[in-house]
């Protein structure tokens, strides 16, 4: 296979992998390495469901190659909670019914996870246009904003 | 006994309650698995090749290169889907609708499908199918369609609901009439007259997860379906029909899905899926791209509605009329009926008559989409309301008031009322404090009410209690919004348990009998009078073993708080038993304790909403921004507040994406221009603002917590209230939804 090899960091963890040129991010973090958390929702980069921090940096992992990954760190959902202590954001997305049928909520707690990092105490404005490259169906946006304010909060205190 | 569902005022210690749902954990974590995030050993990838024609009879399909293409297991055309569906009509739609027989109906039409090693393989082989059309005249536009000249899509199609019976073909598959009184004679008797013609255009569900199975047909009849659906009941129906499979061989396991909206009612690919795994003989894998969901599913139907109302000076309506075209895709079958039903059903009217006809046209088959049809007939109507109001001086809310049809209203669309909550719902809005905040220049403040049926159906749902006293509760109606946790509610509720004692799983479709599907407002409504018979029939059970350990007559025993309690003189001073007690004899009293139910959930209460919404247009762009939104809607009962208010927020953003931007947008190749969430634009977080609720709770008398169904109302207001909103800023009448920034511009320069 004309396969390039790979090394990073996923969620703190070493991996490496073999892709093709042409294959994503996503594709790689799905299909080679199990990490289903991460969701497709148009694979054009539109809808969000695929953010994953790539350094320091929000990115649909679908516009992202996996060869890009080399010497990266990359942060996935399923790296926010700490063994069974839920990252604040995933507890307030609880506490506040703001998921329905939650297939857009792992983009959205790493949207919000980078979102914080780089302003903890953001305007309800500020949230709404720091997660508008993630769409849900479900919920109207109601009570997602009201959960990172939420969190947010916690976070600031903690 | 059997099970008596009608309403008991009660008090509740779990329902009402706000707790974390039991699959929130596995969903903010990534472990919840939806339809695209399984994976069997052996499997194979599906693709398939769609039509990029409207409208094209398939000459031939040449599929041998494709065969002949390393790594590719199977390739089906219709030719490996042979008709079984023995004269049944809605079925042989289907099984066309998944692949295309003799031809091409619309842009996305599936032509035929492969199933390959990997993707990459897959989509190289598609190239290689070689399809020969011949183009023929299409149409997709539904007033175009609905014209004598058209180019006829369907020639076995005969308009029904007409007397005498047509004598030719045409696209107009249904004709059907609502209504009662002498509209006519009304109408020439009224002050003030309405006359309008609205338009709305074609928009799709949009749900976030693409349609994704993994279908796995074994060599020895068996077969094993894994699905993103809203009901996987009907999933397996559809596909043992299709396939020629019994029904119980073929199990169908419903993933996590990832939004339905109605889009996830009937079949597309899974058939196909089934089709690929029984030739290649490996578990197939198929997930659609984002342009096959938009192409290919989903969308609800464009209309053109013509509206009159007549009002007398005092504010009463004395006529209601509307004739309401609704397009249905190439097949016949769209909600056009459910348009003309829902259109008048908030209002008291003497006079009142509605025709809804569906019209083939050269797009996608039409899907449910949440409260099917209601949204646009009330646009139309809504609309056509608030206009009258000013032309009689009266207040938009008063006037609707004065005419709200009550508790005895005679229905535009036949029966009569119990109770009912438009009138509520209205009183709260006039006294809402939205409705005192100040608007801006080039701002605006609509109002529009609205209605939605419900549905109850069958239901099967099992309620075992575990040697621990804990209770797993599985249910048959797929849970796309939370409903695992009002269920658990009900169930503890009833036993007198904590919510914490319950978890409640969705069941596949070898472990419990049918159930339809989510669809309707059904999930939580019927679910939970289900789980309520079936919580009493253990209890029955556990009030038998509790005598049983007593050794005193079972009369004598009552349930209270989740404890088994001795009645009466000679025993009234034995401990209680709790139920943890008498699960743990289990054993030694007679074996498992089990409560099963299996009903019909007649009953379901009617539910009424009215939206307020102020936008501000930006008379440069036409751009609309929402500036406030509020929801008032009867819940019957609401069992998990937060995510009934949940609904209501969900459905009034929908509207408002429907209200403003959303629309497919066909060229007159015929093709479909913007299958894309980029050129298709649903609302994102930064277009909306925070959106008020109010829960108001009108018992429903035929369900024993009184609970309606709420998931589908609120998206029947918003298409109204926005216009409203943007017509009473820019001062003129929008009649045509969405109401994009060209829209309002052209109609400021008009």
């Amino acid at each position: 296979m004309a396969g390039i090899a790979v090394s990073t960091t996923i969620n703190g963890d070493h991996a490496e992998f073999l892709c093709h040129p042409d294959e994503t991010l996503l594709e790689v973090l799905r299909e080679r390495l199990g990490l289903m958390g991460v969701k497709e929702g148009c694979g054009t980069g539109d809808c969000g469901a695929c953010s994953v921090i790539l350094d320091d940096r929000l990115v649909c992992s679908c516009l992202v190659l996996g060869a890009e990954a080399e010497g990266r760190q990359i942060a996935t959902v399923e790296g926010m909670a700490q063994g069974d202590r839920l990252h604040p954001l995933q507890q307030k997305f609880l506490e506040h019914a703001a998921l329905q049928c939650g297939i857009c909520t792992p983009g959205f707690l790493i949207a919000a996870k980078d979102l914080l990092a780089k302003n903890p105490d953001p305007t309800e404005e500020e949230i709404r246009f720091g997660l508008a490259g993630n769409l849900c169906r479900c919920t109207g946006y109601d009570k997602i904003v009201r959960a990172v304010q939420d969190a947010a909060s916690v976070m600031r205190g903690a | 006994m059997t099970f008596d569902p009608s309403h008991a005022a009660r008090s509740f210690s779990s329902v009402g309650t706000r707790p974390i749902r039991p699959d929130g954990v596995d969903k903010v974590t990534g472990r919840a698995r939806y339809g695209a995030d399984f994976n069997m050993p052996g499997q194979l990838i599906g693709r398939i090749l769609r039509s990029p024609h409207a409208h094209a009879v398939i000459r031939k399909i040449d599929t041998s290169k494709a065969e002949q293409f390393p790594g590719v297991k199977a390739v089906v055309t219709a030719a490996d889907l042979p008709d079984l569906t023995d004269g049944d009509t809605s079925m042989y739609d289907i099984l066309d609708n998944c692949m295309a027989r003799n031809k091409a109906l619309y842009d996305g039409h599936a032509v035929a499908a492969v199933a390959a090693i990997d993707a990459r393989t897959a989509k190289q082989a598609l190239k290689l199918i070689d399809v020969e059309y011949e183009l023929l005249p299409h149409v997709t536009d539904v007033d175009q369609a609905f014209a004598a000249d058209a180019p006829l899509i369907n020639e076995t199609i005969f308009t029904t609901g007409v007397d005498p019976k047509p004598d030719r073909a045409s696209n107009v598959s249904m004709r059907s009439q609502f209504g009662h009184g002498d509209v006519d004679a009304g109408m020439a008797e009224a002050d003030f007259v309405v006359a309008r013609t609205f338009k709305t255009e074609q928009t799709h569900q949009g749900y976030i997860e693409p349609h994704a199975c993994v279908a796995n047909v074994s060599s020895d009849g068996t077969a094993d379906l894994w699905v993103c659906t809203q009901g996987h009941f009907v999933y397996r129906q559809h596909c043992a029909q299709l396939l020629g499979l019994e029904a119980s061989r073929l199990r169908v396991t419903s993933s996590e899905i990832g939004g339905g909206f109605g889009g996830k009612t009937h079949v597309w690919a899974e058939p196909v899926a089934l089709a690929l795994s029984r030739k290649a003989g490996r578990p197939v894998k198929l997930v659609m791209t984002r342009d096959e969901v938009f192409r290919a599913t989903g969308p609800t139907s464009a209309t053109s509605i013509d509206v009159k109302i007549g009002a007398m000076k005092d504010g009463t309506i004395i006529a209601a009329d509307a004739t309401l075209r609704y397009s249905c895709g190439p097949y016949a079958g769209s909600w056009a009926e459910v348009g003309a039903m829902t259109a008048f059903a908030c209002y008291k009217l003497e006079n009142v008559r509605t025709v809804g006809y569906e019209v083939l046209v050269n797009r996608p088959k039409t899907a449910a989409y949440r409260a099917p049809s209601a949204p646009m007939a009330a646009f139309a109507v809504e609309s056509a309301i608030d206009e009258l109001a000013k032309k009689v001086g009266m207040d938009a809310v008063d006037f609707r008031i004065k005419n709200a049809a009550q508790e005895g209203t005679k229905a535009s669309y036949g029966p009569v009322y119990g109770p009912i909550g438009i009138g509520p719902t209205l009183e709260a809005v006039k006294n809402h404090p939205h409705m005192k905040a100040s608007l801006g220049k080039n701002q605006g403040r609509g109002m529009a009410c609205g209605f939605w049926f419900n549905f109850g159906g069958q239901t099967c749902t099992d309620l075992n209690i575990g040697m621990d006293g804990t209770v797993s509760l599985a249910v048959g109606t797929v849970d796309v919004g939370g409903s695992r946790a009002s269920l658990s509610l009900v169930a503890a509720e009833e036993l007198g348990i904590d919510y914490a004692q319950v978890r409640a799983v969705i069941a596949d479709t070898s472990s419990l009998g049918y159930n339809d599907m989510t669809d309707g407002s059904r999930g939580t409504f019927s679910s939970s009078m289900a789980t309520i018979s079936a919580a009493r029939n253990a209890i029955k059970i556990l009030r038998a073993r509790a005598a049983q350990m007593w050794d005193i007559p079972v009369e004598d025993v009552t349930w209270e708080k989740g404890h088994a309690v001795a009645k009466g003189e000679t025993h009234g001073n034995l401990p209680n038993l709790s139920l943890k007690e008498i699960a743990a004899a289990s054993g030694t009293t007679g074996g498992p304790i089990a409560g099963h139910s299996e009903i019909v959930a007649d009953g379901a209460g009617v539910s009424f909403a009215t939206h307020i919404c102020d936008i501000e247009v930006d008379p440069e762009t036409g751009a609309t921004k929402v500036l406030r939104y509020t929801v008032v809607q009867d819940a019957g009962k609401a069992v998990h507040p937060t995510y009934v208010e949940g609904q209501y927020q969900g459905g009034a953003a929908q509207g408002i994406g429907w209200a403003l931007n959303e629309e497919y947008i066909y060229g007159k190749d015929g093709r479909l221009q913007n299958a894309g969430f980029l050129d298709y634009r649903i609302p994102v977080c930064s277009d909306l603002p925070m959106i008020d609720t109010q829960i108001l709770e009108i018992p429903n008398p035929n369900h024993p917590y009184g609970v309606r169904g709420v998931g589908e109302t609120s998206i029947v207001p918003p298409l109204a209230a926005v216009a409203n909103a943007v017509s009473n800023a820019v001062g003129v009448r929008m009649q045509h939804i969405p109401m994009s920034p060209p829209r309002i511009l052209a109609a400021l320069e008009a």
